[in-house]
């Protein structure tokens, strides 16, 4: 691990020229409008999925990106992707501004980002083969055709682990596990640089997931690729990721290196989401102080006025309520790591007995 | 005496491919008071068992017994099931969006239920008992919330609105089919924290269905891994989590990612579960397993006590000895293994070292 930027914004624009940023995000937002019943049908109120999110990928690493359902990480992964418009922020490619572009221009970049969905039996055409669907990647970007395709296609099912002679084969004779190797294939098949990763083994079976996983770090190592890793699972981000960004209702709330978000965690929601984890280790959670959260996340449509967490903080005050808390470096920790929070938790402290304090 | 004692369960379906032999066999017990957490994969069987026990699997074939507080619940006639589901068993399912009804209030169907059960109970009665429940599982301003749709829950209310209707009767034994599963993490501990308190007012008999280990590790007293429609390994919860002795167990404990050991490589188990219609000879699991000795393709073995002392019971060929994650049972296994593997089981054995990582054949 370099102490070069990781998992958040650089100084400006320029900052990624030449160093070995891949992609950066810079300030995202993403509203969706809520239309009204009317005959106009105004736009009467905005889901704020992702409200000003900025995070970088370093070349060859990992940024895992954790959040609860509704914190917007899904968006802002399909933002990054380009697979929607963002509503305002830039998104760079290897210095490139690529945000909102239009398609034909986009074209050559979308060969450099790819995605692997949650789900490999939605995200795998039922009536198609198996090889034409790996295929599709190259008859898109023209890039083989025929013969030279098929053999393409083969030699991406040997490396992903999946029998090249089943290329005939409907995405229904596969397992879900290696459903999800046919995702990766077709992922693979244009040689990207960043491959985002949409919870990719969260539908698998846990000694699946292991298989999935290796393969996954075994062709970041062979081909330099960068990942962008969603996952609800802490313990498989952690396992594989670099960097970590921590997402709350459409903020981030803690970005930083792994071991340093995960070991020593400031901001009161990363150390809530953290001690929730189920460990498979009985003494551990037997010992575990579990800081409950109370409630709900709150609606994204009408998030809460200053920091969006202290509605359920065990730790808030007034400030909290007022002012929105920048993400910024606390004392004491490296430079690389960002808490959003007026208030962190300092080390040591027992987040669990402030929870019960306060509802008691 | 038990809460409910199964005993030798087996349930087939018999389809158009060939008899799916989903459950094959399967024992145990349950206390009062006390949890059973069953882990398996996809297809190993663990949802059809309990189903079975409740009369919800139409078409399957089932036998063995299953004594519930004296009752016989196979081969029990629907009317008699009826008046036991729900009220001395409750269930709790994993998806809260289908397992409500959508187009009613949740306070009447929590009324329905009390009503369904004990006709003597008036409806103003049954629903102050709803609006009691919802509070009591968590659920702020119950008495305006029992006039609310499920839609108008978030995930984590509806799981306790599903909870609220499980304990509505004060059921003797609740068992809750992956109920965390569609949950985040920080609502599934509010969940598993509410199921524990629950448990221990009013001394319920927990069966908790998972494939998570972690759920087990918090919630489980006993442990019943199963692979293949039978018990692999039986054991208390810290037995099976630090002295495993069933490969797959094993197997199971070493894929996941553990924080403390961030940046090893992950140890998967290779291949894929095995088709229940036609299943491997011998041992289920030896088509996968880096144990595989010549007994193991021919001969299934018996789910037999591995320690002198407490009930570790797990079904495989390996001596009891070689038991725990320690280099030298590990010797042991290995050892064992050389001198129980000739030529079949070698050939087995290279397959499965030959191809570490990639998975097994289709399944078609």
């Amino acid at each position: 691990m370099s102490d070069l930027l990781n998992g958040q914004a650089p100084a400006g624009p320029e900052a990624d020229a030449g160093d070995d940023v891949l992609i950066r995000a810079d300030n995202i937002v993403k509203y969706f409008p809520v239309k009204g019943n009317g005959l106009v049908r105004r736009t009467v109120a905005n889901v704020q999925a992702v409200d000003g999110v900025s995070l970088t990928v370093k070349r060859g690493q990992t940024l895992g990106l954790v959040g609860e359902t509704g914190c917007g990480k899904s968006t802002l992964a399909r933002c990054i992707a380009g697979l929607i418009p963002v509503t305002s922020g830039k998104v760079y490619f290897e210095g490139k501004d690529i945000t909102n572009l239009p398609r034909r221009t986009m074209q050559p970049f979308r060969r450099e980002i790819q995605m692997i969905f949650q789900d490999p039996y939605g995200s795998l055409n039922p009536r198609r083969r198996v090889g034409a669907i790996i295929g599709d990647p190259f008859a898109v970007h023209k890039t083989a055709t025929g013969s030279e395709r098929k053999k393409a296609v083969q030699e991406l099912m040997e490396r992903v682990g999946l029998n090249p002679e089943h290329y005939n084969r409907f995405p229904a004779e596969f397992s879900g596990g290696q459903r999800q190797r046919i995702g990766v294939a077709r992922a693979l098949a244009l040689r990207p640089k960043l491959i985002i990763c949409d919870e990719p083994v969260s539908a698998l079976d846990v000694s699946i997931q292991a298989q999935v996983l290796n393969l996954l770090s075994d062709l970041q190592s062979e081909f330099g690729l960068s990942y962008l890793f969603i996952a609800h699972d802490l313990e498989v981000v952690r396992h594989v990721s670099d960097a970590v960004t921590v997402m709350y209702l459409g903020r981030v709330a803690e970005s930083g290196p792994g071991n340093q978000v995960y070991d020593h965690s400031r901001h009161p929601y990363s150390t809530a989401l953290l001690s929730a984890a189920p460990a498979a280790d009985p003494d551990a959670a037997a010992e575990r102080q579990r800081v409950l959260l109370t409630g709900d996340v709150p609606s994204p449509i009408h998030p809460p006025s200053g920091c969006r967490f202290h509605p359920r903080c065990p730790k808030a005050q007034d400030l909290c309520g007022t002012t929105e808390p920048a993400l910024e470096n606390k004392a004491g920790d490296p430079s690389t790591h960002l808490t959003a929070c007026h208030f962190p938790v300092e080390a040591g402290e027992d987040l669990a007995r402030v929870g019960r304090r306060e509802q008691s | 005496m038990s809460l409910l004692e199964v005993t030798d369960l087996r349930v087939s379906f018999p389809t158009a491919d060939g008899i799916v032999q989903a459950v094959r066999g399967v024992s145990f017990a349950v206390e009062r008071g006390r949890t059973l957490g069953i882990v398996g994969e996809s297809g190993s069987g663990k949802t059809v068992l309990t189903q079975s026990l409740l009369g919800l699997t139409p078409g399957g074939q089932i036998s063995g017994t299953a004594v519930f507080d004296g009752v016989n619940l196979v081969g029990l006639e629907p009317k008699s099931m009826q008046r036991i589901r729900g009220k001395d068993i409750a269930v709790i399912f994993q998806d809260p969006l289908t397992s409500l009804h959508p187009l009613y209030k949740v306070g009447w169907q929590i009324t329905e239920m009390i009503r369904a059960h004990d006709k003597s109970v008036s409806k103003k009665q049954a629903m102050e008992r709803a609006v009691e429940l919802l509070g009591h599982v968590g659920i702020p301003r119950p008495r305006e919330r029992v006039n609310d749709y499920p839609h108008q829950f978030s995930g984590g209310m509806r799981q306790r609105v599903m909870i609220a209707m499980a304990i509505s009767l004060s059921p003797k034994l609740i068992v809750a089919d992956e109920p965390t599963t569609a949950l985040d993490a920080t609502v599934q501990a509010q969940i598993i924290d509410l199921l524990l308190r629950l448990q221990r007012e009013s001394n319920t008999a927990l069966m908790m269905i998972t494939h998570d280990l972690g759920v087990v590790a918090d919630i489980a007293d006993e442990v019943m891994v199963m692979y293949a429609g039978r018990a692999a390994e039986k054991a208390s919860k810290r037995d099976i989590f630090y002295q495993p002795h069933h490969p797959y167990t094993k197997g199971l404990l070493e894929s996941i990612p553990r924080s403390s050991a961030a940046a090893e490589r992950l140890k998967p188990i290779t291949g894929q579960p095995p088709s229940l219609i036609r299943l491997p000879s011998g041992c289920a699991f030896h088509p996968r397993c880096a144990y595989v000795m010549d007994r193991c393709l021919t001969d299934q073995p018996e789910l037999v006590p591995v320690a002198e002392a407490g009930e570790h019971r797990s079904a495989c060929w390996l001596p009891a000895a070689a038991t725990g994650l320690s280099d030298d049972v590990e010797e042991l296994r290995r050892r064992t293994v050389e001198m129980g593997r000739t030529d079949e089981a070698a050939k087995v054995a290279e397959k499965i070292a030959a191809a570490p990582e990639s998975e097994g054949s289709v399944i078609a």
